[in-house]
């Protein structure tokens, strides 16, 4: 773990960051409009760059060394799957996790 | 019924999920070797999950402070969207309450105040104001309040749960239910698919690149697919 004037700044930053990201439209562009390529480009940022951040900790788990393992793998897929079909994000976490403890416990 | 006390009442059931993922981040905080006074400045600073995942991970990983902030903001991005889509129903607060409401703006006071502001189109700006701050209530202060509990019980639990593994079957879970259109299917196979590609690129930038042809590959579908479900 990096140093702690390090961690403050990067708490800084990020507090600013992410204000100036919520209050950009809020507080300067009033109800002017928006150029529609921009915003059909911020639609997909979320369901973009979450499952970026995951895939290559699915595929290649830190606690197995980067070896795919088939408890975690089943375990995401079935979290996905279940918040994809019912839409709630409870139930995809409690199935993920029921499934990675239970497969772990048997493998 | 006040529109704060309908709100509140709304944002209530947000409480199961702000719990657990707050205490997760204070635990994996504490884990990762960060002191509270630091775990709790993330809470209260940034107030943003998936974004104070996304930089512990990457300072644990010693990545440049650079890319932990850019990486971080990245994943935020989609509060410039929320930012956009509420400024018709509180553009016209004053400047420091629409302040305020761009702090708190998180992924479900966002939600639920929009949803009911589309359903109940007939409130004026101080009631829209006084609902969000009322669904505020049960979501932002409570994610103070457990990341701290979190941090304090961190280091009772046992190592080897399968903790390692929270962070990824949460942030899935909360995919699931965003893959709504075609286009957002193929935003989301696309990021996967680059970001497993460039996981060799150092320092999770990888991510970016991921981010944003996911971006790009979702824009273009919208265009060519339409937007329907």
């Amino acid at each position: 773990m990096s140093g702690s004037t390090e961690v403050w700044v990067v708490i800084v930053a990020l507090g600013l960051g992410s204000f100036g990201l919520r209050f950009v439209f809020l507080g300067l562009v009033g109800d002017r409009a928006m150029p529609d390529w921009f915003l059909r480009h911020l639609r997909y940022t979320a369901v973009a760059v979450l499952p970026a951040l995951v895939a290559p900790l699915v595929v290649w788990p830190n606690a197995t060394d980067g070896d795919p393992d088939p408890a975690r793998l089943a375990a995401a897929i079935a979290t996905v799957s279940v918040g994809y079909l019912t839409k709630n994000v409870i139930a995809g976490m409690g199935v993920g996790a029921a499934i990675l403890i239970g497969l772990t416990a048997l493998l | 019924m006040s529109s704060y006390w309908r709100g509140l009442r709304d944002g209530a059931p947000f409480l199961l999920v702000i719990i657990p993922f707050s205490m997760l981040f204070g635990v994996l905080a504490t884990e990762a070797g960060l002191p509270l006074h630091e775990t709790l400045g993330f809470s209260v600073v940034v107030i943003a999950g998936a974004a104070q995942f996304t930089a512990l991970q990457l300072l644990n990983e010693n990545a440049p402070t650079l890319v932990v902030i850019a990486s971080a903001l990245a994943v935020n991005l989609r509060m410039a969207m929320y930012s956009a889509s509420i400024t018709p129903h509180l553009g016209r607060l004053p400047l420091w309450k629409r302040g305020i409401v761009a702090y708190f703006l998180v992924d479900q006071t966002y939600a639920q105040a929009v949803l009911d502001y589309e359903k109940t189109p007939n409130q004026t700006t101080i009631e829209k104001f006084a609902y969000f701050m009322g669904v505020m209530s049960p979501i932002c202060p409570p994610w103070y309040v457990f990341t701290v509990v979190g941090a304090l019980v961190g280091e009772t639990i046992p190592e080897n749960l399968g903790l390692d593994f929270a962070l990824p079957i949460a942030f899935l879970a909360m995919v699931g239910p965003m893959m709504r259109t075609p286009a957002h299917r193929i935003a989301a196979l696309v990021a996967v698919i680059l970001a497993l590609a460039f996981a060799w690129l150092p320092f999770n930038t990888g991510l970016l690149v991921a981010g944003l042809g996911g971006m790009i590959a979702g824009a273009q579908a919208e265009i060519r697919l339409g937007s329907a479900s």
